[in-house]
């Protein structure tokens, strides 16, 4: 019999929380109302009341609590991060997800029992980063970026006794990992300084006979038409005339979708399967949750016969940010 | 609200929203207020974030049924706004099941949103609140207490 990885869901609310523990994930990651998380947005995340209550409601259904604080320090303010991480370790989350070497270091010396995670954000590609953050820091588990390939993952694992956690569904966000500085480039403010990519404030949505418009901060990204999917405005995202053409000149606005190939990020000892979205609302927690729990628990018996259901695939397609999935890094042909 | 209930992406045939036009549009005005009013008085939307909302003006058109509310955050109230002498800051813009989808939370307005079947016109970050804002609330088991459905 193997042994699932866990089912690692976002929650920027409450009820979200609730959904993702309702719906089958083994953990579910949250973020505080301010800008030591990348999803700091107006309205999102949770204080300490709603923390508490969530922590209580997932503990008592043996699930986990993971905790990011995945953006880096600012200059001048680095007690804010400090008292972020003392927080968590109060609030009694069961692990935190850091960025920042810094931090790690800090979280480390001042809580030597806390367990603690290595952030997508940290940008660790190599085992060799990896058992670094281990020596110095004793992470226990690593999230590696979306950039690698499923043989180069499993190259990682062959090499650190770190657990590994890999991106499983949602949009696409390559940050060149915790390095993108787009959207800075359009408004001043980018994931790793304020803790948003492309904040609404920038964001101008502009109704036009037949088209709708996206504009960041006065700079035109995208033109749907009609009856075109729309994506929001992220730099990366963007439609850019380039030598005379115009297309996706970064990235296609596409969410990665890993169903097809779970049974071999199972088989190469992948720990914990993480599902994109804090931003997203309680509805998408549970129709993402739900579909992956049962894909995995298909799974449960190190079954032979894996099928993608199409209702499965339909249901991820709908909430999907472009509506169409691709299986991302982990199969490209080239390195 | 109702876990075993779907339900299902329709759309009201295009009379319906030419009598809906004619029809004074007072009621749904009144309805939505109550409702969000009701919401107030049992403590469920944040008070930081309402904060945010002051004097805001909100229009929430329907397209098939025709019908549309506008309406105002103010001193701790929302009211209706009858004849407005502007441009919202925020304007919703989807077809009944669309709304239905999204109070059942049984869809997610990003989705919606992506897929076309919702505009949201106006002042983004508002709207983020906004969506946020509902995210955010536990809805109590509802339908019993609150005015608009009872009646
Ligand atoms: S511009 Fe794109 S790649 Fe860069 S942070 Fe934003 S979503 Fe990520």
């Amino acid at each position: 019999m193997t042994s699932l990885p866990d089912l690692v869901c976002p929650a920027g609310s409450l009820p979200a929380l609730k959904a993702a523990v309702d719906n089958g994930a083994d953990a579910v990651y949250l973020g505080f109302k301010n800008d030591t998380n990348a999803r700091n947005f107006a309205g999102l995340n949770f204080d300490q009341k709603t923390m508490a209550d969530g922590i209580r409601y997932a503990h008592a259904k043996g699930r986990e609590i993971l905790l990011a604080i995945n953006t880096f320090p600012q200059a001048g303010r680095v007690a804010d991060w400090h008292k972020a991480v003392d927080a968590a370790v109060d609030q009694g989350v069961d692990a935190i997800i850091l960025a920042d070497i810094g931090l790690l270091d800090y979280a480390r010396n001042r809580h030597p029992q806390q367990r603690l995670h290595l952030s997508v954000q940290g940008s660790a590609t190599s085992y060799e980063a990896i058992n670094f953050c281990q020596r110095e820091f004793d992470i226990r588990r690593a999230v590696l970026p979306r950039v690698l390939t499923l043989a180069q993952v499993e190259n990682v694992i062959r090499n650190t006794t770190v657990e590994i956690e890999v991106f499983g569904f949602g949009s696409l966000c390559v940050m060149n990992e915790g390095r993108c500085w787009l959207s800075s480039y359009a408004c001043g403010e980018s994931p790793n300084t304020v803790g948003a990519c492309s904040p609404a404030k920038y964001v101008k949505w502009d109704k036009k006979p037949g088209a709708m418009e996206t504009r960041l901060n006065g700079v035109l990204i995208d033109r749907f038409g009609d009856d075109e999917p729309a994506g929001y405005p992220t730099l990366c995202k963007g439609r850019f005339e380039v030598q005379g053409e115009t297309y996706y000149a970064l990235e296609e606005p596409t969410s990665l979708n890993v169903l097809e190939i779970l049974p071999e990020i199972i088989k190469i000892g992948v720990r914990a399967i993480k599902v994109e979205g804090r931003q997203r609302s309680p509805a998408y927690v549970t129709q993402v949750t739900r579909t992956l729990r049962a894909a995995l628990d298909s799974l449960r018996d190190g079954s032979e016969r894996f099928h993608v259901k199409p209702a499965w695939q339909a249901e991820l397609a709908k909430v999907s940010e472009g509506s169409q999935a691709t299986l991302g890094a982990y199969n490209r042909p080239w390195r | 609200m109702n876990g075993s209930f779907t339900i299902p992406k329709f759309r009201l045939p295009a009379f319906v929203a030419s009598l809906g036009q004619k029809l004074p549009q007072w009621p749904h005005a009144l309805a939505l207020v109550a409702g969000l009013n009701a919401a107030l008085k049992m403590k469920l939307l944040p008070e930081s974030e309402l904060a945010l909302l002051e004097d805001k003006l909100f229009r929430v058109r329907v397209l098939d049924t025709g019908g549309e509310a506008s309406y105002t955050y103010a001193n701790g109230l929302f009211r209706p706004v009858f004849r407005p002498q502007r441009e919202p800051d925020l304007a919703f813009a989807a077809n009944l099941s669309a709304y239905l989808q999204l109070l059942s939370r049984q869809e997610d307005p990003d989705t919606l949103f992506f897929s076309r079947e919702l505009e949201i016109t106006g002042d983004t970050e508002l709207g983020l609140i906004v969506k946020n804002m509902l995210d955010a609330v536990e809805w109590p088991k509802f339908s019993a207490r609150l005015p608009v459905f009872r009646h």
